[in-house]
């Protein structure tokens, strides 16, 4: 993928890098100036050391030989290679021996350490040099002659620090160590520094490259299957890599919200499938006869009938719309029904006094078995709605039964659940798939055709057992069939 | 009857002031909550039929703001909503009963004519008559002519209903409603079946029918 640079800066990866860079390069910079100064303070302590060393072997050689013996003792040292500093000066800081041609002006003046670091200019470093440095433009008696000391010219003169004494003759002597050339030790920290930065920097980019550049292509691929998705392909899922990382934990979720929504839509698609098809048929009839009555010659009773008819259909319409309505709902399961504590033994006394006449008329002996009260949570409205739903059927396919029909409700406790049962006598459903297919929308059984009804009892059952975390489920009762409710018991959970 | 309908949809609200007027009641019509508001507030109305969604103000927060107000006309609240939960949110808000859409006309008229203020005032009557029918609600005893009926405790309170909107016409949902307390609609007509039995009861052995059914509508007491 190609990205330009103003792009590439937008990425949060790409910003997290950049401060985290600035971060460690300050935090670099920081840590080099405290090592430089660190080391600077603990080489001014060696050298001070090496210094009074020096001094405690030429304070021997005096006490052992007095003046003579110290100024051989210093011509010697002063000669070796990569001496230290020796000078000896009379008292009026004339320079009569060691191995500095000039120094800055005051330094041999006081006793004791410099107190800081003064520039020298050793023997043979050239005239220029010579002419600049200020007190001793004068050439001095001079023993030792410098040969191995690089002609160096034009080049400001090295810094040092000393130790200054007093010789009890008044004479001055000094004893000092090169502190090495500021500028290469410059050009060695500044070398240093370049190098972590340039380091720090590569490190950056190989972090976003790897790091960041990797979770950009997983939030990008799941951007593009959003993309996808948000094109109209539902069923489109986003990647899970399976590392069980954030981003894979965000997919999981987005998924499960995806799965949810199709779901929904899969649903709604079916209401108005079921709609445009179940309503469709009383409405053309509804049409068709208002059609027909106006056709014809009809006296003003028919007009009269056929509007009722009309009405009447009308009403069914309504009802059958409502119970589509009520089905989705409760299905979709974001239905906001209020749910509360449920007397189940007084909603089937409830529903069996309210059917009692209806199968009494219809020569159906009902009969109730309460094993116990039991109180569930729920909503009372939708559990009365659905048993009466299962007794109206009950009642209806038990009157073709061989012996007296007769429809048993019965609650009691089985296990974990609480069974509501309505059993009826008549034929039943003796076809397994027949059983299972009972429940689904608009399913009318071919048997069941010539009965009154809009085939979604059942089904308005199923959804409010499913909405109270319960099951309905159909079941042979030779001859007949069980239709059993079963709700969680409250203890079960 | 003066009736107040809050309904956004004109061509609802058109259909339903001429049908209640053609029912010998006067309707005023208002398009949207704040002039319903302003209307029920200043006119003097028997009952009240609000819109739950209304442009400008919903239908719930009219009623609220009536009742603060001390308004107590009956409300009928009209939901294409319709859920038992949207029902007692309805009836919380202040409105006294609930319909949800689509309805039948002859159920909400039924149903605002129970309303009506000025007729619903036997509530506090220990013993109903209609005609030569009496019911004392205190000793639980029905007599006609002076001849004692013994009623079931359901027939008991179906005519307890009845007798109470004596006159008017009662959907079989407004029996389900206040004698069952349940709120959907049966699949077979099983509230026929108790008005038929309670009917034989209160009509059998005399010479005048007194429960009558409304066809299309449902059933009135009437006596005379």
């Amino acid at each position: 993928m190609a990205l330009s640079l103003p792009a590439i800066m937008k990425t949060t990866a790409a910003r997290l890098s950049a401060l985290y860079l600035l971060l460690f390069a300050l935090c670099a910079v920081l840590l080099v100036l405290y090592m430089t100064s660190l080391s600077a303070r603990m080489l001014t302590a060696q050298t001070q050391e090496t210094i009074n060393d020096e001094v405690l072997g030429l304070a021997q050689a005096y006490q052992r030989g007095g003046l003579p013996v110290l100024v051989r003792v210093v011509e010697n040292r002063s000669r070796q290679p990569g001496a230290n500093l020796y000078l000896i000066a009379d008292a009026n800081g004339q320079i009569l021996t060691g191995n500095v041609q000039s120094l800055e002006p005051g330094v041999i003046e006081t006793e004791g350490w410099t107190t800081q670091p003064f520039s020298y200019q050793r023997f043979g470093e050239g005239e220029l040099d010579r002419l600049r440095s200020g007190a001793t433009d004068q050439p001095s008696p001079q023993t030792g002659d410098g040969a191995n000391a690089p002609q160096s010219t034009g080049e400001k003169g090295h810094n040092a620090i000393a130790l200054v004494l007093r010789l009890p003759n008044q004479m001055i002597m000094l004893v000092g160590r090169d502190l090495g050339e500021p500028e290469r030790f410059r050009a060695v920290i500044s070398r240093a520094l370049t190098l972590a930065l340039g380091m720090m920097g590569l490190g950056g980019i190989l972090i976003w490259f790897f790091v960041g550049r990797a979770a950009l292509k997983r939030i990008d691929s799941v951007s593009d299957a959003s993309r996808r998705i948000m094109g109209g392909d539902l069923s489109g899922r986003l990647p899970v890599t399976g590392a069980g990382d954030e981003f894979d934990r965000l997919s999981e979720n987005l998924n499960s919200m995806l799965a949810r929504i199709a779901m929904l839509n899969e649903g709604l698609k079916q209401v108005s499938d079921n709609i445009a098809h179940d309503l469709k048929t009383p409405l053309t009839r509804l049409r068709n006869r208002a059609e027909a009555t106006l056709a014809g010659r009809h006296k003003t009773q028919d007009y009269r009938q056929a509007l009722e008819g009309a009405i009447a259909e009308s009403d069914q319409l309504i009802k059958t719309f409502n119970a589509i309505l009520m089905i989705s709902r409760l299905e979709a399961g974001y239905s906001s029904e209020q749910t509360g504590p449920v007397d189940l033994a007084a909603t089937v006394s409830d529903v069996v006094e309210l059917y009692e006449p209806v199968a009494e008329e219809a020569g159906v002996a009902l009969e109730t078995t309460v094993a116990e009260a039991f109180t569930i949570n729920g909503n009372r409205e939708l559990i009365g709605q659905a048993l009466s739903n299962i007794v109206d059927n009950a009642i209806k396919y038990s009157t073709d039964a061989a012996e007296a029909p007769k429809v048993r409700v019965a609650l009691e406790r089985l296990g974990n659940e609480i069974k509501l049962t309505v059993t009826d006598n008549g034929h039943g459903i003796p076809d397994d798939a027949d059983r299972a297919r009972a429940t689904e929308r608009f399913v009318r059984l071919e048997k069941s055709r010539s009965q009154p009804g809009s085939g979604l009892g059942l089904s308005l059952a199923k959804a409010i057992m499913t909405f109270h975390n319960g099951r309905l489920d159909l079941l042979p009762a030779n001859p007949g069939l069980s239709v059993v409710m079963s709700f969680p018991s409250r203890e079960a959970h | 009857m003066k009736i107040l309908v809050m309904e956004d949809d004109r061509e609802a609200a058109d259909y339903l002031q001429k049908a209640f007027a053609e029912a010998g009641h006067t309707a005023h019509v208002a398009g949207d909550g704040e002039t319903g508001f302003a209307l029920a507030d200043a006119g003097d109305y028997d009952v009240m039929v609000v819109d739950r969604l209304m442009p400008r103000r919903d239908g719930l927060s009219v009623i609220a703001a009536l009742r603060s107000r001390g308004n107590t006309t009956p409300v009928l609240i009209l939901s294409a909503l319709g859920e038992v939960d949207d029902r007692v949110t309805g009836l919380r808000a202040g409105g006294d009963d609930y319909l949800t859409k689509p309805y039948a006309f002859s159920e909400l008229l039924a149903r605002v004519e129970v309303l009506n203020r000025r007729a619903s005032a036997r509530e506090s009557e220990t013993v109903y008559r209609v005609g030569d029918l009496e019911l004392d609600r205190l000793s639980h005893s029905v007599k006609r002519a002076g001849r004692e009926i013994t009623l079931q405790p359901r027939e008991f309170r179906l005519l307890e209903y009845l007798m109470r909107h004596a006159g008017q016409v009662v959907t079989r949902t407004m029996l389900l409603e206040n004698v069952w307390d349940y709120h959907f609609d049966p699949q077979t007509n099983v509230i026929d079946v108790h008005v038929s039995r309670l009917r034989g009861k209160i009509e059998k052995g005399f010479d005048k029918p007194i429960l009558h059914t409304i066809r299309g509508a449902g059933y009135m007491l009437k006596g005379g």
